[in-house]
């Protein structure tokens, strides 16, 4: 579905993808891991174009998305929850989740479903919620674009044990309904416990690909390798 | 029943002020871009008035056809020339606009000529209310009323449509709304046309009491930038607010102190700066 060959990206003069592939397919949740710098959030960033990779080529459903502006990649049915969640913050819940709604499965009523705290606090601006209602209220915006497939910023960063499980529950719900997922996430219990295969950047390239199942195995030895700190 | 007299006309006046700078605030706060033809538009407005009020006898016709051709040019500068330079410095915002100021004031010196015109009061809102012992032209009356319903049109549109709520979202992440699948061109496009066609829109009403000349744009642009300044930056009730509080302060001191009225102005701006830096819906 989605399908990255040889990325290479810049900030500036830096070189921080340096041909990175992966793929992620109809339906998959694949996770991406790496430590901080690795280019995880660039990888994201190159796929909606909100940075233009120099070369390589991103193509999803077969159509080539290099180039393209990032509305159109949106369009395309590509939803990034950013890291920083991009709440706007003057804007009051159901604003918030008003204007990225478009046409197809996900309603604002189905999506009050999925999130009852949204529901109770509609009508609060968007810079009064805490750090997991701001996340929540991120990825419920996502998926009100009805896209096809989600893209996801480090979504439990810096959020409390209790809300990670409610943030974790909302992944495993979006997941059943068939989205495909690509996750990044600095949470290895998380991702095992989510993604159906893993990859792991480091220095902007693909180190280690596998299944859930030759992670499961080889797991130690790529945290002590690639992501311990 | 001077200070009355004064303070509507004040309120006219502050109306016609929020209109140009309510334009001049949306369009920096969706697009952070300074549009220093500001006041050329709203000259625009005011000499399409003039033309079409001549060509058709009548004032509604260029009212209602008048600024939607200034939004119309807004958007045709836009699509050629003006989003190509969104990504520069504010400098550059400032000489790409202040070159079509100066190319719009030079074409209507052409067309028009340098010597101002006077437009008549339209049909109908010629004459005098009175109430009681109190006498106010009658078209005053009316822009007061109607920039008020413009100005509640407009806050409508901003605060419970989709556009608006569009607009707003893209003034704190224009990137975010991108993601969200809208395109950001078009609304960038429309946004700008909004605002410049408001102070069209300025230009028209104000024509019948304040008459046009070519050399309006510029007094009016920085009576503009006063009021965004005192209101805050890209804040619609901040450029309500400074709007009405300059209009009400220049014309109170043309009766109290008239020669100190532009001083006034300027006055009421450093205080505000001072006690509120940002101004007075403005955030840091």
């Amino acid at each position: 579905m989605l399908k990255l060959t040889d990325v290479h990206a810049y900030y500036g003069k830096s070189h921080i993808l340096e041909g990175v592939s992966l793929s992620v397919g109809r339906g998959e949740l694949v996770s991406l891991l790496g430590r901080n710098g690795a280019g995880k959030t660039t990888t994201l960033r190159s796929i909606v174009g909100v940075l233009r990779p120099v070369s390589g080529s991103v193509t999803f459903e077969g159509r080539e998305l290099i180039g393209r502006e990032i509305y159109e990649t949106a369009r395309a049915g590509i939803s990034l929850v950013p890291e920083h969640r991009g709440i706007f913050s003057m804007l009051s819940v159901e604003e918030n989740l008003s204007v990225a709604a478009r046409p197809g499965d996900w309603t604002l009523k189905k999506i009050y479903g999925l999130f009852p705290v949204l529901y109770e606090r509609r009508n609060n601006g968007g810079g009064a919620l805490s750090g997991g209602e701001q996340q929540m209220l991120s990825i419920a915006r996502g998926l009100l674009t009805n896209p096809k497939m989600l893209l996801l910023d480090e979504p439990t960063e810096g959020l409390a044990p209790v809300i990670v499980e409610d943030i974790v529950k909302v992944l495993v719900t979006i997941k059943q309904t068939g989205i495909a997922v690509l996750l990044v996430e600095q949470n290895l219990l998380i991702c095992e416990k989510l993604a159906d295969r893993h990859y792991v950047l480091e220095e902007g390239r693909i180190v280690y690909s596998g299944s859930a199942e030759d992670f499961a195995r080889d797991r130690d030895n790529v945290r002590d390798r690639y992501l311990a700190v | 029943m001077l200070y009355l007299f004064q303070v509507l006309n004040g309120l006219g006046l502050g109306m016609i002020y929020f209109l140009i700078s309510a334009g001049l605030t949306i369009i920096f706060g969706l697009l952070n871009f300074v549009n220093f033809a500001h006041g050329a538009f709203f000259m625009l407005g005011g000499y399409l008035c003039w033309s079409l009020t001549e060509l058709t006898g009548n004032f509604w016709i260029s009212l209602l056809a008048g600024p939607p051709v200034v939004a119309f040019l807004a958007w045709a500068a836009e699509v050629t020339l003006i989003r190509r330079i969104y990504r520069l410095p504010h400098t550059f915002h400032i000489l790409v606009t202040v070159g079509i100021a100066l190319i719009l004031q030079e074409t209507t010196i052409m067309i028009w000529g340098p010597i101002g015109k006077s437009i008549p009061v339209p049909d109908g809102l010629q004459g005098f209310v009175t109430l009681w012992s109190f006498t106010y032209p009658t078209y005053r009356l009316f822009l007061i009323a109607f920039t008020s319903l413009i100005g509640f049109a407009l806050w409508y549109l901003l605060e419970r449509t989709r556009f608006g709520g569009l607009v707003r979202a893209g003034s704190e992440s224009s990137e975010m709304v991108a993601l969200l699948g809208t395109n950001i061109h078009r609304l960038f496009a429309r946004t700008f046309a909004l605002g410049v066609g408001l102070a069209g829109l300025a230009g028209t009403l104000s024509a019948p009491i304040r008459g046009i000349h070519p050399f309006m744009g510029p007094e009016v642009l920085g009576i503009a930038f006063v009021v965004v300044v005192i209101g805050g930056m890209g804040s619609f009730t901040g450029a309500l607010l400074g709007g009405l509080l300059v209009g009400l302060v220049q014309s109170l001191m043309s009766t109290i102190w008239p020669e100190g009225a532009s001083l006034m102005i300027y006055g009421t701006m450093a205080a505000v700066i001072l006690l509120r830096p940002y101004g007075l819906f403005g955030r840091a």
